[in-house]
Parts: C-alpha cells; sequence; structure tokens
C-alpha cells in the first residue's frame, strides 16, 4: 500500500477545500441559513408539527442530507475531473499506486469535506431550533455512509464526464431533484397513498428517513430497510469502482 | 553494462485501429543519455507513455531496473520520472507543494530539504512558494521537471524538454541533464531538435512510423557526420575503377561518369591533392568537382523518407 501517495491525494484535495473556503464552506452555510428562514420561519411557523416534531427541527436531517449528498458528489467529481481537464492525470498514472489507492484518496477527501459541512450545517441549525440527537452514534454512521456513498458516485461521475456540461449534469438533474422528493422537507405520510408508493422507488427516501430516525426516532421507512439501502448503494458504487479499476474505462489508452 | 529499460517487441494499437508502435524494441543502458529523434506522430510520444504506464501495450513486455511494468509495476515506476511534452501543472497550487505532491506520489516520504535541493538546481528556489500560475512558461517546464526529479529517479524521461523554449533556457536545460547524468541519472530524451541530440546525448535513436530505424553511438553517428565526399566528374564513362586509383576506396557512379571520394575533414591529410594528380596520371579528364557532407539532419532524412518509401 503506498500510504504516501494517498496521504498527499487527500491532503492536496483538502488544501483546494480550504483554498476556496467561501465557496466550500461559507456557501453552504449560507444556503441552509436562508432555509431555515424561509422554510423553518416564514412558512414553517403556518405549518402543525410534523411527526410531534416542529416542522424546524424536522427539516434538519432533511437539510444536512441535502448539502452532504450534493457536496460529496460534486467535490469528487470534481476532484478526480480536473487533473483529466487540466492534464495532471498523467502523474497519477504513472505513479507506483494502484486504482484502490487513488480512489481513497480523492472519495475520503471528497467525504470528509462533505462531513464536515454537514456538522456545520448542524450547528448552524442549533442557533435557529430547538433539537436533541436520539442516538448520535447512528447519525454519525448514517452521515458517514452517505458522504462515503455519494463521493464514491460523484468519483465515478467525474471519471465519465468528458466535459463541465457533464460534470454538473447529474449532481443538478438527478441527485438535487431525487434529494428534494426524498422526504427532506416532509414526512411521506403527508402525500396521497398513489405518490407515497412512487416515492418507495426514490433511493433517497431511504438515506433521509434512517437520517432522521436517528433524531427523532421516527421514521417513514423501517430503520433496517435505510441501512440496507445505503448498504446496497455502496457496494453499487464499489462495485462499478471496480469495474473501471479492471478495464482502465475513460483513463487509460 | 546491463540494460536499465529493456523494451521487447512492443506494439501499440489504439482503438480507432492505428497503429503507433510497431514491435518496437530497445535496450537502454544505466547512465547513459539517449536522444530518440523523429518527426512529429513517429510514436516518440506512445513509446515513453507506455513505458511510464500512461497507455497500456497491445503485445510486447518491458522491464524497468529488471522488473515487469505490468506485474512488478510498483517498483518499476519508483524507479523512473516524467517530464511530460505539455506543461500540465495545477495552476493554483504553490511550486514546494506541486513538487512535494509528486514525491508523496511516488511513494517517498516528505523531505523538504531534498525538494528545496531539486528546486535551487532548477534555479527555481525563489519561485517555491509562488503559486504556479504566476510562472512564466519556462519557469513552468522547470517545476515540471522539479516534479519528475522529486522522488530521486534512476531514469528520466524527458519528452520534447524544450520544445518552445528560448535559447538561454535549452541551454540550461542541457546543463541540467549533464548533471544529471553525472549523478548517475539515466536519460530518454525525444526531440526533433538534431543539434539537441547532438549536443547532449551518447546514443542516438531513430524511430518513424512506429518503428526504430536506427540506434547507433552519437560519435559513430558524428564521425560520420565529419566524412565529406568529393564527387568528381568525367568527360568520358569508364567502366572501371582504374587500378591505380584501387588505394582510393572510390565509388563508381551508375554511369561510369563520376568517382565518390569519402575522407574525413578532421583528418591530417585529406588526401585530395594525391587523388586529384593520381587521376590526371590515370589519363582521366575532369570535368566538374564538388564536395558534399553529410549530417545527422541528412542522415535522419534520408532515414526516414527510406522508411516513407
Amino acid at each position: 500500500m503506498n500510504i504516501q501517495a494517498v496521504r498527499v491525494i487527500y491532503i492536496s484535495e483538502m488544501g483546494r477545500f480550504f483554498r476556496t473556503i467561501a465557496q466550500s464552506f461559507i456557501s453552504p452555510v449560507l444556503s441552509t441559513s436562508l432555509y431555515f428562514i424561509v422554510f423553518g420561519s416564514a412558512i414553517g411557523s403556518r405549518i402543525e408539527e410534523v411527526e410531534g416534531v416542529s416542522y424546524g427541527a424536522f427539516i434538519v436531517p432533511g437539510l444536512i442530507m441535502l448539502t452532504v449528498m450534493t457536496q460529496a458528489t460534486s467535490n469528487a467529481s470534481f476532484g478526480i475531473y480536473f487533473p483529466k481537464f487540466i492534464g495532471t492525470i498523467y502523474e497519477l498514472l504513472s505513479a507506483p499506486i494502484s486504482f484502490l489507492e487513488i480512489v481513497i484518496g480523492y472519495v475520503g477527501a471528497a467525504a470528509t469535506k462533505a462531513f464536515i459541512i454537514g456538522m456545520v450545517i448542524l450547528t448552524t441549525s442549533f442557533f435557529f431550533v430547538d433539537i436533541t440527537i436520539q442516538n448520535p452514534l447512528m447519525m454519525f454512521a448514517f452521515l458517514t455512509l452517505t458522504c462515503l456513498s455519494f463521493a464514491l458516485l460523484g468519483f465515478i461521475l467525474g471519471i465519465w464526464a468528458g466535459n463541465f456540461e457533464q460534470l454538473q449534469l447529474v449532481p443538478l438533474l438527478v441527485v438535487t431533484p431525487l434529494v428534494f422528493l426524498g422526504g427532506s422537507f416532509y414526512s411521506i405520510s403527508m402525500l396521497p397513498p398513489f405518490w407515497q408508493t412512487v416515492t418507495l422507488f426514490n433511493p433517497v427516501v431511504y438515506l433521509v428517513s434512517g437520517f432522521r430516525w436517528s433524531f427523532f426516532g421516527t421514521a417513514d421507512v423501517p430503520v433496517l430497510a435505510s441501512l440496507g439501502a445505503i448498504g446496497l448503494f455502496t457496494v453499487i458504487c464499489l462495485a462499478f469502482v471496480w469495474w473501471i479499476f479492471k478495464t482502465g474505462w475513460k483513463i487509460r489508452a | 553494462m546491463a540494460a536499465i529499460v529493456s523494451v521487447k517487441n512492443v506494439t501499440k494499437t489504439y482503438d480507432g485501429g492505428f497503429q503507433a508502435l510497431k514491435g518496437v524494441s530497445l535496450d537502454i543502458e544505466e547512465g547513459e543519455i539517449i536522444a530518440l529523434l523523429g518527426p512529429n506522430g513517429a510514436g516518440k510520444t506512445t513509446l515513453i507513455s507506455t513505458i511510464c504506464g500512461i497507455t497500456t501495450m497491445s503485445s510486447g513486455s518491458i522491464t524497468v531496473g529488471g522488473h515487469d511494468i505490468q506485474r512488478d509495476y510498483r517498483t518499476a515506476r519508483q524507479m523512473i520520472g516524467l517530464v511530460p511534452q505539455e506543461i500540465n501543472l495545477e495552476p493554483f497550487e504553490k511550486v514546494i507543494d506541486t513538487v512535494s505532491f509528486s514525491r508523496g506520489l511516488f511513494g517517498k516520504k516528505k523531505n523538504r530539504p531534498y525538494v528545496e535541493s531539486v528546486l535551487n538546481t532548477l534555479s527555481l528556489a525563489d519561485k517555491m512558494d509562488n503559486r504556479v500560475m504566476m510562472l512564466s512558461g519556462g519557469m513552468k517546464r522547470r517545476v515540471l521537471i522539479a516534479k519528475a526529479l522529486s522522488h530521486e529517479p534512476r531514469v528520466l524521461f524527458l519528452d520534447e524538454p524544450t520544445a518552445g523554449v528560448d535559447v538561454e533556457l535549452r541551454k540550461d536545460m542541457w546543463d541540467v541533464v549533464a548533471e544529471l547524468k553525472r549523478q548517475g541519472v539515466t536519460i530518454i530524451l525525444t526531440t526533433h531538435y538534431i543539434e539537441e541530440a547532438e549536443a547532449i546525448a551518447d546514443r542516438i535513436g531513430v524511430i518513424n512510423n512506429g518503428e526504430i530505424l536506427l540506434v547507433e553511438d552519437k560519435d559513430t553517428l558524428m564521425a560520420r557526420m565529419g566524412k565529406k565526399h568529393l564527387t568528381v566528374e568525367l568527360a568520358d564513362p569508364v567502366a572501371d575503377i582504374p587500378a591505380a586509383l584501387a588505394d582510393y576506396n572510390l565509388e563508381r557512379g551508375a554511369d561510369g561518369l563520376s568517382l565518390k571520394y569519402t575522407y574525413d575533414t578532421n583528418a591530417d591529410r585529406t588526401g585530395i591533392t594525391a587523388l586529384l594528380a593520381d587521376i590526371a596520371k590515370a589519363g582521366l579528364v575532369l570535368r566538374d568537382v564538388k564536395t558534399d557532407q553529410s549530417s545527422l539532419e541528412e542522415i535522419f532524412v534520408g532515414l526516414v523518407q527510406g522508411d516513407a518509401a
């Protein structure tokens, strides 16, 4: 195992995060605060409690998930796409480093960034609403798994993308709608029966539900189903990454 | 001397069907500087990319320091430094950081004094805290070399190191290469500047259309270059070279109307005076006399054109 290589990739990717602190740090905090003001205070004050939780507090897990999923995806995809775009990928390809080590470096850094942002949003939310986390251990487990699996997804997208438009395509057109429609801002029990069934095909529902369960002890779907869903998603992403490694798809001529 | 890089029957066919390498075999000896000359699209970069692991070969085998570049890629690649043709650098990073990054990528522990000494050798010491995007083109190229040297490689590939570089920097690069050779680093450089190959290489390989046409000591090639030809055109054709002129190793033109004498310009006596006197004695009548000199460029062009025909 080339530990030094993993270390420098990780540090260099984290360096980018701190270089672009306004973009990577302040912007999610600002947008989360805006969500709290609009949904939590302005609209939320007119909504009754959802499953025994005030609406402002109810949306906290969903908000964290929304940001964490998009950040993990875009950070990882950009992280590996950028060397391809500027040509520095030659160095990764000629270094004594395995694909697994490249993945650990880039995905690890992207997941860490997303995790930090998630924690910052959680801290920010304490200023707006009153929340207690019933199961902190599960909360961290769900958050970590989500960061990792979506960073893996982002890594795959970054390898696949041939230009900046494609790089933005999946996060904007797939991830964001799925998260919005995944019960981030509502309980799926609030939907008409038909849409409740449709929603169950949205994988994000399981992640948001499990994460919310760790906060409030209530969930849209059983916690085991949530854990199964995130486990399955991680395995699919890992399998895809393994296939890229085997075939050299899009990276090695 | 043992070959530090050994390329055997390597072929590379790209997905589109283009065959970039057609069975290349090449042994590079430890400590030498070998220049690969060839026109654009000859396969120079593909060959280097294949040895360095960026491109996968279609068939054949390559070892570096005795290690197979596929089975034992970690050990093989640790020995190699690559300076690519294009200036590919992360623009927002500091010089010292990007060079240290390369060192880590090749599995070496952080060693700031060593990285600083490399930057110093390349006259980059005062730029180490600058961001890469602030540097001039020539400085960026030095950063690429620093990155390639950061992990103390034993074999250094320089892909067109002086393309688009001004004369002064080119001379500086040559000095750096000479210094590396003194330290025992094996250097493989590609170029299409013949004077560059002449100036720094020990051996010269000519590559065209994915094939190695020739690999020879530079001195042997230079000796061939140092040869001059004197062609005498005769008024009347001769069937054979007269016996009196046998010692001169003359070549008879196909039509018998010319005789070509090859001599060494560096020799004390060229033998021209004696030859002309002996030609007159043999009763041959001269119509014209001309001299020409083969240069490395001519040898190169001749090989490349012969290959294209």
